[in-house]
């Protein structure tokens, strides 16, 4: 009853307020200063996609693309709560969602009743790929023969990942076992608080391997304390002494990734001027320092092709946790 | 040694000075609001310290930190209305304290406690920082669920008069506890298909409905029998008499709160709670526990900031977060292109030293602020009593609110505080609920993580020497009085 309340009241303001927006802008606004812009974190202040939109909210004033950019959150669900607030402004040309690769399983596990195929894909952000990664007395030496042993005796080879089911760090072991011909159900995976709380179970060699984003390892993996066996995307990381999973045989390529949807329904001019925001953010020098910085991977993809992206990930992360039950 | 002596040479500059300052004060301010912790205030700061050098801005953080432990246990104190997890404990005998008159000293007790905590767990820091560290990478699930083993034993010197009416309000914070995505396996658990209690229902709120709202409703249904009185305000100062009975919990807190703050397992809660029930069982005063005992505010407050030094060991040391708010800190580390890690000490040494340095001279700003100010906190009491709970209810409703921003947020604050009243009207205690929700869905992530890394095998739960050890503990602290009991007899 309340949420339906809420809706009706959303979409009673976004019927009120869009038109005028709409009116008065028209093809001449693409390309100038966006004002107003309101960003939706799904997660707690600190989280990935919060860093993410701070981020590009602060680029994007510095480079005078916007001015006036609210950063708010509306943690739970693994992102679904933000989601279905995201659906219900159907029409609002003046939000968006930062999100990636974890809204979507969170989709399926939550049973969340909106999901991401309602929402106007704008662009892609960033990719950041995981590593298999133990620690440095841990008796595997490379890819193969954590394969080898893996393949023997799933139940005795647990594997960390700082996701809860369905999050990246959980789908990269499954998709690697799928490839290994391991079925992802005998998979032994022990979820952790994020890459955080996982660290310390691979420094103590508590968990047989780690799968994780590669951001927060650089030091360790720097200070030897940590061994990467393999990277889980297409290519080499440089900087660290790893070959891709193809390269090791294993016929996966997986990479997280964060990007920015709009509400179902807007008009084709706030589609069109964020998707132009977004594309100058990514072309501004601030941007390219952001991304330095925090050692993010560029992957920019707007509008359409971000759209059929998105499908394709919902459709390879549903069949993984179908095999699991969870979808 | 000397790179310490560099720190304070570093901190001490004025701006650096003025950092910690601003950060304490922060820090103090956003503690005694209630629902907003360290973390989000670090989190919503960081953008704004983009200009600030790296040091100044850490000086900064980590006064809002030990700032956030210091402000947490004013309003748990004063309005029964925890403002940070960490502080829920010091409500216990804080409160009825306050209620009687000694509210002044119960503020002091916690501002001295955080002080000694605070002095401490960073010398601890500085000199343990590589063993404990150790320890920290060291001990795995099975010890944590040892650990929680012995938390649970412990409730038992909380349960009350009543040892049913006390189990039975353990079980309803349990069965609390149980709300949300079962972490394991991504499974629904009593959400009954909503998505706003699939994160389940933080400790805050609970704490905060049990306590706050419940006592509200209460006094709201008693107000025509028992007219209003103003509560006393008492002598402002700690008498002899509180000094005796508060220096040996001010340094037995930090002892067991900085190694918990270090173990990727706990936070402040759990040792808050030990150090209680410690405390509780060496005091001379145990019936005065519950009615205001000052070594139950002295002990766990002490604790409490120990416990924040212990976190910074992990981060600085490992990178590993132990908190949310050593999380945040850690995203904030990348934010300025330097990566918390292992070689952290060797690559920064003048941020990490000036860091540390700054930690003690933030504490002793923060008892300067704060000492003052608990008697013109204590005079808050001489409200009349229904203006007093109607603040008391906006401010638990502010709490609840700010904790994610979710409007469903209050109703379920509103279904606990009604729970809350009726525990209260059949004599049940509401401490062993709240503890419950604390310990129970840590247990079991310990428990359910230790047999699944060792494939289901139960010895999985006792494979470490620690985890044996702590089972040997808890053994001897269930059978001693029942030996003690047959020894009398014979």
């Amino acid at each position: 009853m309340v949420r339906k309340l809420v809706a009706a009241a959303a979409g009673l303001a976004a019927v009120l307020l869009v038109p005028p927006l709409v009116g008065s802008g028209g093809d001449a606004d693409v390309g100038e200063r966006v004002r107003g812009l309101r960003v939706l974190v799904p997660n707690s202040p600190g989280g990935g996609y919060d860093v993410t939109a701070r981020t590009a909210a602060k680029a994007m004033e510095d480079a005078g693309l916007a001015s006036a950019v609210e950063v708010f959150n509306l943690p739970g669900a693994g992102g679904t709560v933000g989601l279905g607030r995201l659906v219900n402004e159907r029409g609002n040309g003046k939000l968006v969602m930062s999100m990636g690769l974890g809204v979507v399983g969170s989709v399926y596990t939550n049973k969340s009743p909106s999901s991401l195929a309602d929402t106007t894909p704008i662009a892609k952000l960033i990719e950041e790929p995981d590593i298999v990664v133990v620690g440095k007395d841990s008796p595997y030496r490379d890819i193969a023969g954590l394969l080898t042993a893996w393949k023997a005796d799933p139940g005795g080879v647990p594997v960390g990942g700082g996701s809860s089911p369905g999050g990246p760090d959980h789908l990269a072991p499954m998709l690697m076992a799928k490839a290994a011909g391991l079925a992802p159900r005998s998979v032994n995976y022990v979820p952790f608080d994020g890459g955080g709380e996982l660290l310390a179970s691979v420094l103590g060699g508590k968990v047989a391997f780690g799968v994780s984003g590669v951001g927060e390892y650089r030091d360790q993996i720097q200070a030897g304390e940590l061994r990467v066996l393999a990277v889980t995307g297409p290519e080499r990381i440089a900087g660290i002494d790893a070959p891709t999973l193809r390269e090791a045989g294993l016929d996966v390529s997986f990479t997280n990734w964060r990007g920015i949807v709009a509400p179902p329904g807007i008009s084709d001019t706030d589609r069109e001027r964020l998707i132009a925001a977004f594309a100058r953010l990514h072309s501004s020098p601030q941007w390219r320092d952001a991304l330095a910085r925090n050692g993010w991977t560029d992957a920019f993809q707007a509008g359409p092709g971000f759209g059929e992206f998105l499908a394709g990930e919902n459709r390879r992360v549903a069949e993984v946790l179908k095999e699991l039950g969870l979808a | 040694m000397d790179q310490l002596w560099d720190g304070f040479a570093t901190a001490l500059t004025p701006t650096h000075l003025l950092l910690a300052a601003v950060g304490v004060i922060l820090g103090t301010a956003i503690g005694v609001l209630p629902g907003i912790g360290p973390a989000m205030a670090v989190a919503l700061l960081l953008p704004v310290t983009y200009g600030l050098e790296p040091t100044g801005a850490f000086i900064m953080f980590a006064g809002i930190y030990y700032g956030g432990m210091f402000g947490g246990s004013t309003t748990s104190i004063l309005l029964n209305t925890p403002g940070e997890s960490a502080a829920v404990v010091a409500a216990i005998d804080g409160n009825p304290m306050a209620r009687s008159g000694r509210g002044a000293q119960a503020l002091a007790a916690a501002a001295i406690g955080h002080f000694v905590g605070g002095m401490v767990g960073t010398t601890l820091l500085v000199v343990l920082a590589p063993t404990v560290a150790g320890l920290a990478v060291g001990l795995g699930a099975p010890d944590f669920f040892a650990i929680m083993v012995l938390a649970f034993a412990a409730v038992t010197t909380v349960l009350g008069d009543s040892r049913v009416r006390g189990v039975a309000s353990l079980l309803i914070g349990l069965t609390i506890g149980l709300i949300g995505l079962d972490e394991m396996t991504g499974q629904q658990r009593l959400t009954f298909g909503s998505l706003e209690l699939a994160d389940g229902i933080d400790v805050v709120i609970v704490a905060v409905g049990l306590f706050a709202v419940g006592e509200s409703l209460w006094v709201a249904a008693h107000l025509r029998r028992n007219p209003a009185r103003p509560i006393p305000v008492g002598t402002p100062w700690l008498g002899r008499a509180d000094l005796r009975r508060a220096w040996k919990p001010w340094l037995r807190g930090p002892l067991i709160g900085f190694p918990f703050g270090a173990l990727p397992a706990g936070g402040a809660e759990i040792p808050t709670f030990l150090s209680y029930a410690t405390e509780k069982r060496l005091s001379k005063h145990r019936d005065e526990f519950g009615k205001g005992a000052i070594e139950g505010v002295a002990g766990p407050e002490a604790t409490a900031s120990a416990s924040a030094a212990g976190t910074l060991v992990s981060m600085l040391t490992l990178g590993l977060p132990t908190t949310a708010v050593a999380a945040v800190m850690l995203a904030a580390f990348q934010q300025y292109g330097i990566q918390p890690g292992p070689l952290l000490f060797e690559r920064e040494s003048t941020l990490v030293w000036g860091l540390i340095a700054s930690l003690f001279v933030g504490t002793v700003l923060l008892l300067v602020l704060n000492l003052p100010l608990a008697p013109l906190w204590a005079r808050m009491l001489r409200i009349p009593r229904p203006y007093l709970y109607a603040g008391i209810l906006f401010f638990a409703m502010v709490g609840a609110y700010a904790v994610s921003g979710q409007a469903a947020d209050l109703l379920v604050l509103f279904a606990i505080g009604v729970i809350g009243l009726v525990m209260r009207r059949y004599g049940l205690p509401v401490l062993p609920a709240i503890l419950g929700v604390i310990l129970g869905p840590a247990a079991e992530l310990q428990m359910r993580r230790a047999l699944q890394l060792s494939d289901g095998a139960l010895t999985g739960l006792v494979n470490t020497t620690f985890s044996i050890t702590v089972y040997a503990v808890v053994a001897l602290l269930v059978l001693w009085p029942l030996v003690r009991k047959a020894r009398s007899r014979t």
